[in-house]
């Protein structure tokens, strides 16, 4: 696989273009406004607002415990905002049930994985399509044309656009349960994409990877925010990557956002430099 | 023998019937449910019918249980339910048995459903304890609406027809059971090809994730409470097409305990793990029978303890499952067939 064997830095992104659409004023595709959320008195987002704008990957970088993963799941509908607002591409969703959420083109990926552990990897990525699928119950049951016709065509787009582009041909019919951390990442990316979403949304999605794996990862996300056109909004620790391909950035500090822009001017902004040298010291 | 599987095409790797020894496997099995009432004695066709009937229902409770992972502890009062209606309405219209049939199955369906809808609020133990209260107050309603169930002395009803003749022998019932007993096991095995088996399983594994991905937890788990129902209807139906008399007591805790070890023996979350199931539960009160039927003459009073034996055979057995083969039979079996797939090299 000649793909593998690049150098650290072969996945930067290319400096043209995409940006190019970012600093353009186009309607955001995901808006959150004023999102506050606390648990029994603890804060974990103080009216924390962020537009993620289409075609772009949007980073929300923080120190451990800022609040990425509760705003996620604000989002996502795991949680329920105490107060805020969400809207996406123009739709307010601040009260939509989480199963409806998925229709709307927003896909997630989490943490802590979270597949379904019992079924094949292809039987996984077969789930992320549920919403593009119709049959029905007695349609299932007796398994004729129409039943067929789709069960058939679902398979032949999951091999020809998602096992195929992860690489995961191998472990097509593997429990994913059976499967090592690295690949279980990748095989939830694979299901997320599946949902055909408009904005994915990773969480940590190259936390505790190997070098070898995280590129891997960072190049899939680049293909698929070039190539299918995804916007991604990410939270990510290895600040390399953050760097490398995204084209805005989010600081997230104690439930608060203290700063947003480009990449590198966050890397030298000094509100960002603090929280992360004071979460340094707080650990040390 | 056969290396590997690979299928040329996606439509012929999604198959049901996946390779050559599958689609023989199945062929010779028909052929065996053909022949056997030309083969066997009268006695052996009545249990054969006996484990289709349980078949049917267990692979109900997987359907609930072992796919969508909602214990439940109410599936024999629901063969329950399937059976009384089917005598009640048999009774009250005097219609053929294929229209009380899906009569009978749909109401099943319905009560399945109401008895379904803690499951939106509850989980986990919690759920099970609400089918408990479930199989109490079916049985207990059975008892006690005397004007309708005829109460404690049971009720009985007329044969199923078919062309003018009444099916009460053996053979002739187990015509009418067994065929239907195996589409319905074919047609369980379908819905999880599909999105829909697929939903089930996810809220099993995680219900979190499902909804992210867009599964209404609502909607599915009362599907699975319909669609379980529905096949607690039937083989309730078929139960009372087979044994023409019904008393309450039969549908009690008891047969829901049974059901499940039998899930569990056989393997729960497989296609054939109720049909082992379904093969273990029938055989071995009729094992044990035997075996006492040999003490006897030692010891005449050993009779009186055959039916404490057969519960603690069955408690036995799903705690030497749940210890040493947690899949079930079904697993046994597949790791046989994978060794005569591979026959003469070792796998
Ligand atoms: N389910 C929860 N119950 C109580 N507190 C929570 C819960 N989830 C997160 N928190 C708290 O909210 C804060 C933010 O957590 P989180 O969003 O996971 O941070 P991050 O993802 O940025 O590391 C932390 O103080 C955490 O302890
Ligand atoms: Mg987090």
């Amino acid at each position: 696989m000649a793909r593998r064997n690049r150098g650290p830095r072969l996945f930067r992104r290319p400096q043209s273009g995409v940006l190019a659409i970012v600093t353009t004023a186009s309607a955001p595709l995901l808006r959150a406004e004023g999102i506050e959320l606390s648990f029994g008195g603890v804060a974990a987002l103080k009216s924390v607002s962020l537009d993620v704008q289409p075609g772009g990957i949007t980073a929300l970088i923080g120190p451990n415990g800022a609040g990425k993963t509760s705003l996620f799941n604000v989002i996502s509908g795991f949680h329920k905002a105490d107060a805020g607002r969400l809207i996406f591409d123009g739709t307010d969703f601040t009260n939509l049930a989480t199963h409806k959420r998925a229709a709307l083109g927003m896909a997630r990926t989490f943490q802590n994985i979270s597949l379904f552990p019992g079924m094949t990897v292809l039987d996984n990525i077969k789930l992320g399509a549920h919403t593009h699928l119709k049959t029905g119950v007695l349609a299932a049951g007796l398994f004729w044309g129409p039943a067929r016709r789709e069960e058939t065509e679902l398979r032949a787009q999951i091999e020809r656009e998602i096992i195929d582009f992860l690489e995961i041909d191998h472990i097509r019919k593997t429990p994913v349960s059976m499967l090592p951390y690295g690949l279980q990442k990748r095989v939830e990316l694979g299901r997320a994409l599946a949902m055909r979403p408009k904005l994915l949304l990773l969480d940590e999605p190259v936390a505790g990877m190997n070098r070898e794996e995280t590129e891997d990862m960072a190049r899939f996300i680049l293909d698929l925010q070039e190539e299918w056109g995804v916007t991604v909004l990410l939270v990510e620790h290895d600040m390399s990557m953050v760097m490398d391909i995204s084209d805005h950035v989010v600081v997230l500090n104690f439930g608060e956002k203290i700063a947003e822009g480009p990449p590198q001017e966050m890397q030298e902004n000094p509100a960002v430099i603090e929280a992360y040298l004071g979460a340094a010291q707080d650990a040390a | 023998m056969l290396i590997g599987d690979y299928k040329a095409t996606y439509a012929a790797d999604e198959a049901i019937f996946r390779s050559w020894p599958v689609r023989y496997g199945f062929a010779a099995m028909v052929a065996g449910l053909v022949l056997l009432p030309f083969a066997a004695n009268s006695f052996i066709v009545f249990l054969a019918t006996q484990v289709a009937i349980y078949t049917v229902a267990i692979t109900g409770l997987n359907i609930l249980t072992g796919y969508t992972g909602l214990i439940s502890l109410g599936h024999g009062a629901l063969v329950g339910v399937g059976a009384y209606a089917t005598a009640i309405l048999a009774n009250w219209l005097g219609v053929p048995f294929w229209v009380v049939i899906p009569m009978a199955v749909a109401v099943t369906a319905g009560v399945g459903l109401m008895f379904g809808l803690p499951s939106l609020r509850i989980r986990g133990l919690y759920l099970t304890i609400a089918t408990l209260a479930a199989s109490f107050i079916i049985v207990f309603v059975i008892e006690h609406w005397g004007s309708v169930t005829n109460g404690d002395s049971g009720i009985t009803l007329a044969p199923a027809s078919v062309f003018g003749i009444d099916l009460v022998s053996d053979p002739q019932k187990y015509a009418l059971i067994v065929p239907i007993a195996v589409l319905a096991v074919l047609f369980a095995q379908n819905l999880f090809r599909t999105r829909i088996g697929r939903a089930f399983i996810a809220i099993r594994d995680s219900d979190y994730s499902a909804e992210i991905i867009g599964v209404g937890l609502t909607r599915y788990k009362l599907l699975a409470f319909g669609l379980g129902s529905a096949y607690a209807g039937l083989a309730g139906s078929l139960w009372a097409y087979n044994f023409l008399a019904l008393l309450p007591t039969q549908f009690e805790l008891q047969l829901s305990i049974i059901f499940l070890a039998a899930l569990v023996v056989g393997g729960s979350a497989r296609t054939l793990g109720p049909v082992f199931g379904a093969v273990f539960v029938i055989l071995i009160p009729e094992m044990l029978k035997w075996v006492f039927g040999f003490l006897t003459p030692f010891n005449p009073t050993i009779v009186e303890y055959t039916a404490p034996a057969n519960t603690i055979a069955y408690g036995l057995l799903i705690i030497v499952f749940m210890i040493f083969e947690p899949m079930g039979l079904a697993a046994i079996w597949t790791r046989i067939w994978r060794y005569i797939n591979l026959w003469p090299f070792s796998p």
